[in-house]
């Protein structure tokens, strides 16, 4: 017999599922539990998670929310004249001989060896969600099939069934959810991302359910035990198995309310001198708290960046994001190798376009810049990936792709091999079909890997 | 065993002989009911086969609850608790479950269930887009407001043809993967026969395929219409074949789909009546006399055969009228039982021995946090155009579209409409759900920001206030006892009673 209310935690997986990995599954949300798990069952008999081995574990996603200027970071043009270049007419050599970028990022220039610059980006599309789409899933928009983003497939392949015990899900974003652009497309809500809410550059950092502010652990217990006591129904049917699935719920929740969750998001442990070098700024904070996370084995995190969209006073608001940036990825790359991190986990920095070369100085822009899809840079680090190269080129005014054209697949594509996700995982659709995880239209970025 | 009334619960007093615990009494009607009909017979029946003994029925204050939340999908209010409470008339319970049958809620709950197996959403893997979707949802809840017949109901989605705007039942044949004539046989048979076809040889699949075969589909010049049409020209004369084995020629120039309606919906066919009336009263009941309520087929049998033909025939004997079914059952004994089961017997709950305990449906849920605290919800929608307006106070009951949605729904289960199963809906707890109510913001906001509950502070009674607005009854003498006697510190104990109210499983389980 089932009914509708019937656990389906042992039933589904036809094993018994220690506490620690349901407690995950569980934050990871419920929507279509049963039905999905068995099905990703099936998909995984297809792809065995145990051959998915790459020299990458986890990723952090440096998500440009807006879409940052490719001129005024990775990919200067000092050459191009004050209409393109603006203020920023002096790029700076970095570690690596040969390899210039934007003079508002010394600290990165200190790290260059670390980290490859893709500089021939392209998708053409200059419409925000359009672009996120393809960015984050490596596919045209407007197919019949709406594909998970990256975060989702990675969580799908390196989350539970490739043996993660986190109680934390898999996928985690700091600190706000990016709405469309972090769905679970097909693979259904259960692969959303966990999206911490809060500010990590507060005290305390207040995570969504698992921190609540002005509520001490103390007068958490009060509470627990009030509730306890006014829990009439309970009371009466302990044994119900619906009773006792609740029971068992409330004792995990409350884990990770008064448990070593909420320590892990407790930034105070951290030396202040450490903190100081990532910057005491959302952006900065957010950094140091998705390394803690790589550490504790999160295979996926996004740090969603906004206030890249300046299509007004553009060179004003970099002048206060830049030095930002700098400090916190740089110390990210840096803090990450010197705990030999670096090595298992990809740095990936991107948004969904850059922003048009040619400044438009006229009112009411005042200097901004808008969408540019045709060509932007991005950024891949760690996890197997070759530092202090640069692949592909952009004209000499920044506005098309002059060499080795690079698309989203490609790059997704690489980020996949790099985790050991090859070209024949396949992802389950709903109704138990299965489709290829990784665009046909992929080819990797063979240089850095 | 010896009882007082005292603000419309029955109390008990003297529990110790009983070996039950007090707090059972809050939920258990202590005189011997006269609640019965003729669905008690085989169920009782049957019970005495099993030596189960049934629970009691209810408490007035656990019916008034339940009977709303499982016909309307919404809390009572607190008036409406009261004044159900105080009534004295022996048939308060019947006249409730007949006024509760009109009311507008009913419509829009019925049509929620329904969209959720007619895979109502804008966004894969069902492109219906906004437009029709509203169309068609309207189309579904008003059908269910003017209780249309079930069997022209069903006749009037399969032979439905013209614009996706303008004759929504044609979306029926769009809400599907793909548009291949066995994808919509075996939308057709999940839907209103409970049939699964993946279970059936592949040309018992096609035989019944073949009805489907001259749907056609085409562009107008408006954005995003579809017309939906059988090309009675171009059909070829073949064979079709019947799910019971029949096997019809069809000849080109009529609409095969008429053929099809009209065994589906005659009196004697062996699956239409069955799968709705199983369907109703897994909907009522939590567990469908055939279980899944959606996999009919000889190999998987009825806990009770004499229940379902009982259904059944009461379906067809008043002219497939869906609100006689869930008058019967609603005014049963079986339904209004206890959920304290009498036993740990685990088959007690398949021969309906008690109301089963279940987590409130997502959207019942968030939406009577939402009336308790006079709150709203916003809603995301997947569909980046065109930009679709919500008004703040729509409830999620009502939410046309599966591809608008909140992550509160999305946690707590509501089906993404993929499948048409029932079982897509996931009502199982789980921890993110328990720190969501606990501890989450979004929860914490609609508390402390409830002109609702500040009001109720300063009402005469507060404890009382909370109680009826959050769990439909009066607290115990042990509740007022436990809360009295709370120091809250700094906080305001108002907002920590409804805190731990709506945390109680007796607010987030229908019981």
């Amino acid at each position: 017999m089932r009914t509708n209310h019937d656990d389906c935690r042992d039933g589904c997986f036809g094993y018994h599922m220690t506490r620690r990995i349901f407690l995950g599954r569980a934050l990871a949300g419920a929507a279509g539990l049963c039905l999905a798990d068995s099905l990703a069952i099936r998909s995984w008999a297809a792809t065995p998670a145990a051959k998915m081995t790459g020299q990458a574990k986890s990723v952090i996603q440096i998500w440009m929310w807006g879409g940052p200027a490719h001129l005024d970071t990775f990919d200067p043009k000092p050459e191009a004249g004050n209409d393109y270049c603006g203020p920023y007419k002096k790029p700076i050599e970095t570690n690596v001989k040969g390899i210039r970028i934007c003079e508002q990022l010394p600290e990165l220039a200190k790290q260059a060896d670390k980290y490859a610059i893709i500089r021939s980006m392209t998708h053409g599309n200059n419409a925000h969600e359009i672009a996120t789409y393809m960015v984050q899933t490596g596919r045209p928009a407007g197919e019949r099939l709406v594909y998970p983003c990256v975060g989702a497939v990675v969580s799908f392949f390196k989350g539970y069934q490739a043996g993660y015990r986190g109680q934390l899900p898999p996928y985690v974003v700091l600190t706000e959810p990016q709405g469309r652009a972090s769905e679970g497309g097909f693979l259904g809500a259960k692969y959303k991302p966990f999206a911490t809410g809060g500010d990590p550059a507060k005290t305390p950092f207040e995570v969504e359910g698992i921190v609540a502010p002005g509520i001490t652990d103390a007068q958490q217990r009060q509470r627990r035990e009030w509730l306890d006591q006014l829990n009439t129904l309970r009371r009466a049917a302990p044994n119900t198995p619906a009773m006792k699935a609740l029971a068992r719920s409330e004792d995990e929740a409350y884990d990770m309310i008064l448990g070593g969750d909420a320590k892990l998001f407790d930034l105070s442990t951290e030396k202040d001198e450490l903190r100081e070098r990532y910057g005491k700024n959302t952006f900065g904070q957010s950094c140091l708290v998705a390394r803690r996370l790589v550490e504790q084995g999160v295979p996926y995190i996004t740090i969603n960046y906004p206030g890249w969209d300046t299509h007004k006073n553009h060179f004003q608001t970099m002048r206060t994001k830049l030095p930002e940036l700098d400090k916190g990825m740089a110390t990210l790359l840096q803090d990450l190798a010197d705990r030999g991190l670096l090595e298992s986990t990809v740095v990936w920095w991107s948004g969904e376009f850059g922003r048009t070369p040619k400044i438009q100085w006229e009112a009411p822009y005042n200097g901004g810049r808008g969408h540019w899809g045709n060509a932007f840079s991005a950024v891949l680090a760690g996890g197997g990936f070759k530092g202090g190269r640069v692949v592909g080129s952009s004209d000499a005014r920044g506005e098309t792709v002059k060499e080795r054209p690079t698309s989203p697949a490609d790059l997704i594509a690489s980020i996949y091999d790099r985790l050991g996700i090859g070209s024949d995982a396949r992802l389950p659709l709903p109704d138990g079909a299965t489709v290829p995880a990784t665009s046909s239209t992929a080819g990797l970025l063979k240089e850095i890997i | 065993m010896k009882t007082k009334q005292l603000s419309g619960v029955i109390l008990a007093t003297t529990l110790a002989m009983t070996g039950l615990t007090p707090v059972v009494d809050a939920f258990e009607r202590a005189d011997a009911s006269s609640v019965s009909n003729e669905v008690d017979k085989p169920v009782l029946a049957e019970l005495r086969q099993h030596g189960i003994a049934p629970a009691p029925v209810c408490s007035d204050a656990v019916f008034v609850r339940r009977v709303y939340v499982d016909v309307l999908g919404t809390l009572p209010s607190p008036a409406e608790v009261r004044s159900f409470l105080e009534d004295r008339s022996p048939d308060k319970r019947r006249r409730l479950i007949d006024q509760l049958l009109e009311r507008k809620e009913f419509a829009d709950y019925c049509a929620l269930k329904w969209c959720d197996l007619l895979r109502v959403k804008s966004e894969f893997p069902i492109n219906l887009w906004p437009n029709a979707v509203q169309a068609y949802h309207r189309w579904v809840r008003d059908s269910l407001a003017e209780n249309k017949p079930y069997d022209r109901f069903v006749r009037e989605i399969l032979t439905a043809s013209g614009s996706n705007f303008r004759a929504p039942p044609v979306n029926f044949f769009r809400a599907v993967r793909d548009r291949e004539p066995a994808t919509i046989a075996q939308a057709v048979a999940l839907t209103f026969m409970g049939a699964r076809t993946e279970r059936w040889s592949p040309e018992r699949l096609a035989g019944m395929a073949a009805f489907f075969q001259d749907i056609k589909y085409k562009k107008s010049n408006e954005w995003k219409e579809e017309i939906v049409y059988v090309d009675l020209l171009g059909g070829t004369a073949r064979d079709a074949v019947l799910p019971d084995g029949a096997r019809v020629a069809l000849k080109p120039g009529t609409d095969a789909r008429s053929i099809f309606a009209d065994w589906l919906t005659r009196p004697d066919n062996p699956w239409l009546a069955r799968n709705i009336v199983n369907r109703i009263w897994y909907w009522l009941v939590g567990v469908g006399i055939v279980q899944e309520p959606d996999d009919l087929r000889p190999d998987n049998p009825p806990a009770n055969p004499e229940l379902l033909a009982l259904l059944e025939r009461e379906l067809i004997a008043h002219r497939y009228d869906l609100k006689h079914i869930y008058r019967l059952i609603l005014n049963s004994a079986t339904y209004q039982r206890s959920s304290i089961p009498t036993t740990e017997r685990p088959e007690a709950e398949r021969y309906f021995a008690h109301y089963p305990l279940r987590r409130l449906d997502a959207e019942v849920l968030i939406d009577a946090i939402n009336q308790i605290t006079g709150t709203t919800e916003s809603y995301v929608s997947l569909i980046p155009e065109p930009w679709t307006y919500i008004p703040k106070e729509t409830r999620s009951i009502e939410l046309a579209d599966a591809s608008i949605t909140s992550s509160f729904l999305e946690l707590f289960g509501r089906p993404a409409r993929d499948s048409g199963l029932e079982s897509e809906r996931n009502n199982s707890p789980s921890a993110a759900q328990r720190l969501h109510l606990l501890n989450s913001s979004h929860i914490r906001r609609k508390l402390a920001d409830s002109a609702t509950l500040r009001a109720l502070a300063r009402s005469q009674n507060p404890v009382d206030e909370l109680y009826l607005t959050i769990l439909s009854r009066y607290p115990t003498d042990d509740e007022r006892k436990i809360v009295s006697g709370y120091k809250p510190g700094n906080r305001n104990l108002t907002a920590e009673l409804a805190w731990a109210l709506i945390n109680t499983a007796e607010f987030q389980y229908r019981h």
